[in-house]
């Protein structure tokens, strides 16, 4: 192993310019698909500070009666489980409402009734996305007694939408700047093949076997890979000390959360994949040359 | 051919025949060649004699007939196994195919390499060739640097560190002055006298004929024409 690494650095230095040609390719095609899944972990946790954990409010309809609490309780504790389940009822509610509209509580003392419906807050004991919740709710709209359950499925939903857009148009650009990186790092490794030709033959003629040949243009893709990796994520990671604590305080305000970079998880797995992108690349230009 | 005796037999080959497209390169060659002969395998440009040994080194394949190495049938032996025949040989050529960026040591490693030797005899095979051959001192020098002679001496290293059991020569004194051609054959002499045996491809008869002591193999026109003990 020690061999072949010797020799794909040897070669990286000889072709100083391509190889760092390809590594920024890499690189760049990395900071893209970086930037997005930096994007979309921020992007679902503010979701979820949204969704704020699981919590639903239902709707009770007008001929509620108390004496029916304890079987409707028993019948949302059916659908799913809950970790915490409060009655409100109408008075609370109005009470409540004039509580938080002080200045304008001249216009509800005029009301000739409580518009306002009994209602249930919930929130469920756990839950991984918010289509989850989203069936949980229509299991309890289902409810007979139950005039309509609201777990923001109004705007959030449709930032959802966006969002999921977002997330296909995300895909559809690190996919495209994959198979660039990828078509760049296998050009890169066949001008790396047909100037070390004269070497390939002799390698055949003293009897190196097909791996012994191959191997240094594999551990040359894998460290191309890697380096590319490891760049893209340095440009990502220093762009956003750079920026990130001048924009949570001016975002502070308006989404509530800070942005974080992303997961050890996440950059142990990008670089395993550009580092695979790497050795893709390499195996596909082989392959062609040698067949 | 009768086994019997031919139980020495290193290489034999049984009415090969070369094609390239309509042209017939080699024709009906029948031959057998004992271990630890030398043999000189002349004639004119063109005859043949470098395609003989192109098919010996397995770098082409015959378009008719059968070709025993050793005992192994070259028609028989999978792609994987090739790598492993080709270690028994050591291949010298009139364009040396040195690797211009990788220095002497290098080059002449490059066999014990791809052959999984440790480091450690690896140097100490390598340097050990290179003192005979006189290029020792030069083991850091780059090919392009070296002279006709000099380069030709670094091929021969290479041709023999993996101690071969076949060498193979293509015109390896073709692009060398007389001094430097006697060397090599020198080198190569060296060899057979340990042992191996060795084929040797040139046009160069008057040279080869105060030198060396075996089999000619005289080839015309894809054909052998003469078979010689030289004296």
């Amino acid at each position: 192993m020690t061999h072949f690494l010797k020799k794909a650095l040897a070669d990286i230095r000889s072709n100083r310019f391509l190889n760092l040609i390809t590594i920024i390719t890499i690189s760049l095609s990395i900071l893209v698909v970086s930037v997005f899944l930096l994007f979309f972990e921020n992007a679902s946790r503010v979701i979820e500070s949204w969704n704020q954990g699981g919590r639903a409010m239902i709707y009770l309809a007008k001929d509620f009666s108390l004496d029916y609490l304890p079987e409707l309780k028993a019948k949302i504790n059916a659908v799913g489980e809950i970790d915490e389940m409060i009655y409100i009822s109408k008075t609370q509610a109005l009470d409540k409402l004039k509580k938080n509209m002080a200045s304008q509580s001249t216009f509800l003392k005029t009301l000739k009734e409580n518009p306002l419906p009994d209602a249930l807050e919930i929130r469920m004991k756990s839950y991984n996305s918010f289509e989850e919740v989203q069936k949980f709710a229509q299991s309890i709209k289902a409810i007979e007694i139950v005039e309509d359950v609201e777990y923001g499925q109004g705007w959030l939903g449709r930032f959802l939408k966006i969002f999921n857009l977002f997330k296909i148009t995300g895909y559809a650009m690190c996919s495209l700047f994959f198979l660039i990186a990828l078509f760049i790092t296998a050009n890169t490794v066949r001008l790396a093949f047909y100037s070390r030709k004269l070497e390939v033959e002799i390698m055949r003629l003293v009897g190196a076997t097909e791996t012994f040949i191959k191997a240094p243009f594999y551990v040359e893709g894998l460290l191309q890979g890697f380096l590319g990796g490891i760049m893209g994520l340095a440009i990502l990671l220093i762009t956003y000390l750079m920026i990130s604590s001048g924009m949570t305080q001016s975002l502070a305000s308006y989404i509530y959360f800070d942005i974080r970079f992303l997961s050890i998880k996440m950059v142990i797995l990008i670089i395993a994949g550009s580092t695979f992108l790497g050795w893709f690349g390499c195996y596909l230009s082989l392959k062609q040359i040698l067949k | 051919m009768d086994d019997k005796n031919n139980k020495n037999s290193i290489i034999r080959l049984f009415n090969v025949c070369k094609r390239y497209g309509g042209k017939l390169a080699l024709k009906d060659i029948t031959l057998d060649i004992e271990q630890g002969e030398f043999i000189f395998i002349s004639g004119p440009s063109g005859a043949g004699k470098s395609t003989l040994l192109r098919i010996l080194y397995l770098a082409e394949n015959v378009s008719e007939g059968q070709i025993l190495i050793d005992g192994m049938n070259l028609a028989r032996i999978s792609s994987s196994k090739l790598p492993f025949l080709r270690r028994r040989f050591g291949m010298v050529f009139q364009d040396f195919k040195l690797i211009p960026n990788r220095t002497v040591y290098e080059n002449v490693a490059l066999v014990l390499e791809a052959a999984g030797e440790k480091p450690s005899y690896i140097r100490k095979k390598v340097m050990q060739v290179l003192r005979i051959t006189g290029m020792e001192k030069k083991y850091k020098a780059l090919p392009p640097t070296l002279s006709g002679g000099e380069q030709q001496r670094v091929a021969v290293s290479r041709a023999v560190v993996g101690d071969p059991c076949i060498i193979l020569a293509d015109e390896p004194t073709g692009s060398l002055d007389s001094k430097s051609a006697q060397a090599v054959l020198d080198f190569l002499m060296e060899y057979h006298k340990k042992g191996a045996t060795v084929l040797i491809a040139s046009h160069n008869l008057h040279l080869l004929e105060s030198t060396v002591r075996g089999k000619n193999i005289e080839i015309r026109d894809g054909m052998i024409k003469r078979t010689a003990t030289m004296l």
